[in-house]
């Protein structure tokens, strides 16, 4: 872009340049400053106002919404996402880890179609992919009629409509989440540096445990974040599979801003959870940074 | 590197997880019986029937005009977005903003738009959706395009310029073409995302206009009968269809 040599002599060139951008950037950069930008600025300050007498804001500057957050009841709805949310996570962990890793080891052809399997239910539809759990959790679904068939149970087992319902469904949601990422940190690895280990005479534990997993460590925190976001924030499957017994933070963002219609507090909630998000995204780009420049390697780029 | 049986089993109980659900759907929606929970044997009724039901007809056709004006707002917006940013920014901060809509949380974005709606007076309707809608696809089709552009020979446009094409002109002939399975799968995957997209639809929609996901949620809270089936798996039949197609176009999970 350096010669540019500005044929038609009508604009000066230095407008020319000036202004070229502008049909490219303009009409993208209008809606998302109109619908994203000022969306979050609003609901940041609803969060900051009083609840009008029937329903929406009254420009009121107050602190009470946050206050309330530390209602027993909020705090127990917030200590529930928080514990479902690291369950979640932990078990996407313990599924998502093997399977990412057999995948790197597959041959190219079967890399690609395992790693598409993975993702395929992802682009499904949320709630038929929920749907498929009732029909499968329920008094009468396939599980139960599996367990009584073999002759495991006798009476079948209550398991639609209670938590761990909530975990698989949250699990089965956000699983390809952590798949990806830990592919993408797995196959990045320089396979040399385990085989090394390897024929230095370490047990295939023993690497993994030094070389393999260490390495991965990026990955691993992405996945983990990429799980435990969404996991709080969803509040269709605690209502479908767990009956509504389940309370997530956002069926009370939900709840407060369609029933309760106590926007400014709805927001509040909505602010503090996208603020959890954000300090977990921003520690996790700090963790992965001190990992993949470890102390040696910094010093050698601040040598070059 | 050989697998060692203890890390296959979590590999294959990883797998059988996934599909067992759909595969489930899949099969009940040949059930016939109406019973959801109990095969009696091989029948297609259901299939016909999703097309006699009210909630869902009217929710595919709504669903479908909000797909399709999404698919075309998005990607021409976030097209031009992709260039314009790859060409003309060096930050990575319009970048950043542009991309933001797919990493935050749609629970978020939805209650700022249903308020940012409620403050203009807007009513909601399928306008409201599509909005909504664009907001999101566009952050993926300029991920899309960002990273086919990133593939791409500078030189090329470069030529075109010094040849004397004006920034457009470069674009229209030399850019878009290249372009084209970039954006051909974000367009593609802005379909799908809309036609799934529930959240966002839940709190910007009219209670008049539901979209399809909108009709699913209800049926499903009060009592699902079996053309659910029916309907899950066409859908799966055309969500998987569409993102095979964009994967072949671009690979997909390599810019994400």
């Amino acid at each position: 872009m350096t010669s540019d040599t500005a044929p038609s002599g009508a604009a000066p060139r230095g407008s020319r340049r000036r202004w070229a951008p502008a049909p490219f950037l303009a009409p993208g950069m209008v809606v998302l400053s109109l619908f994203v930008a000022v969306p979050i600025l609003l609901i940041t300050s609803y969060a900051f106002f009083t609840r009008g007498r029937f329903g929406g804001v009254q420009f009121t500057f107050t602190l009470d919404n946050f206050a309330r957050l530390a209602d027993p009841l909020y705090l127990k709805v917030i200590a529930t996402s928080v514990g479902i949310g690291l369950i979640v996570t932990l078990l996407a962990l313990l599924l998502g880890y093997p399977t990412a890793l057999v995948i790197t080891r597959l041959p190219a052809k079967w890399r690609t179609i395992a790693l598409v399997a993975v993702l395929l239910p992802f682009w499904t539809n949320f709630l038929i992919r929920t749907y498929a759990w009732i029909l499968l959790l329920n008094n009468a679904g396939w599980i139960n009629q599996g367990l009584q068939a073999v002759g495991i149970i006798d009476e079948p087992l209550t398991l639609l409509y209670t938590q761990p319902a909530v975990v698989v469904g949250l699990l089965y949601m956000y699983l390809p989440l952590m798949v990806l990422p830990l592919y993408s940190s797995l196959s990045a690895q320089d396979a040399q540096l385990a085989e090394a280990a390897t024929n230095l005479g370490s047990s295939p534990w023993r690497v993994f445990r030094t070389v393999t997993f260490p390495l991965s460590i990026p990955g691993v925190l992405t996945g983990c974040v990429f799980v435990f976001v969404p996991a709080m924030g969803n509040f269709v499957i605690p209502e479908l599979l767990g009956g509504g017994k389940t309370v997530l933070i956002g069926n009370l963002v939900r709840d407060q801003f369609l029933k309760a219609r106590d926007w400014p507090f709805g927001a509040a909630i909505a602010l503090v959870l996208t603020i959890m998000l954000l300090l977990l995204l921003f520690a996790q780009q700090r963790a992965s940074r001190r990992v993949t420049e470890g102390p040696a390697e910094r010093k050698v780029t601040t040598r070059a | 590197m050989r697998n060692s049986r203890l890390i296959k089993l979590p590999f294959w109980l990883t797998y059988l997880f996934l599909y067992l659900p759909i595969l489930v759907v899949v099969i009940m929606s040949f059930n016939a019986s109406a019973n959801l929970f109990v095969w009696r044997g091989f029948s297609l009724e259901w299939y016909p029937a999703v097309f006699a039901d009210e909630a869902i007809t009217t929710g595919l056709r709504n669903t479908l005009i909000v797909a399709s004006l999404v698919t075309l707002l998005a990607t021409a917006l976030g097209t031009l977005l992709a260039v314009g940013i790859h060409r003309y920014t060096r930050g990575g901060l319009v970048r950043a903003f542009a991309i933001a809509p797919a990493l935050l949380p749609d629970l978020l974005l939805a209650i700022g738009l249903l308020s940012l709606f409620s403050l203009l007076g807007v009513t909601l309707g399928l306008h409201s959706v599509v909005i909504a809608h664009v907001t999101f696809a566009m952050a993926f089709v300029t991920a899309i395009v960002l990273a086919r552009l990133a593939s791409l020979d500078p030189n090329l446009e470069e030529a075109s310029q010094d040849l004397g094409a004006g920034a457009m002109r470069t674009f229209m002939k030399v850019t878009l073409p290249q372009l084209a399975p970039g954006i051909v799968a974000g367009a593609l995957l802005s379909f799908t995302l809309s036609l799934d997209e529930f959240v966002m639809a839940f709190f910007t929609a009219a209670p008049t206009t539901p979209t399809l996901p909108i009709a699913i949620y209800s049926m499903v809270r009060f009592g699902v009968t079996p053309e659910v089936n029916a309907l899950a798996t066409m859908l799966l039949f055309v969500s998987v269809l569409t993102v095979i197609g964009a994967q072949r176009l671009t690979r997909v999970t390599d810019s994400l």
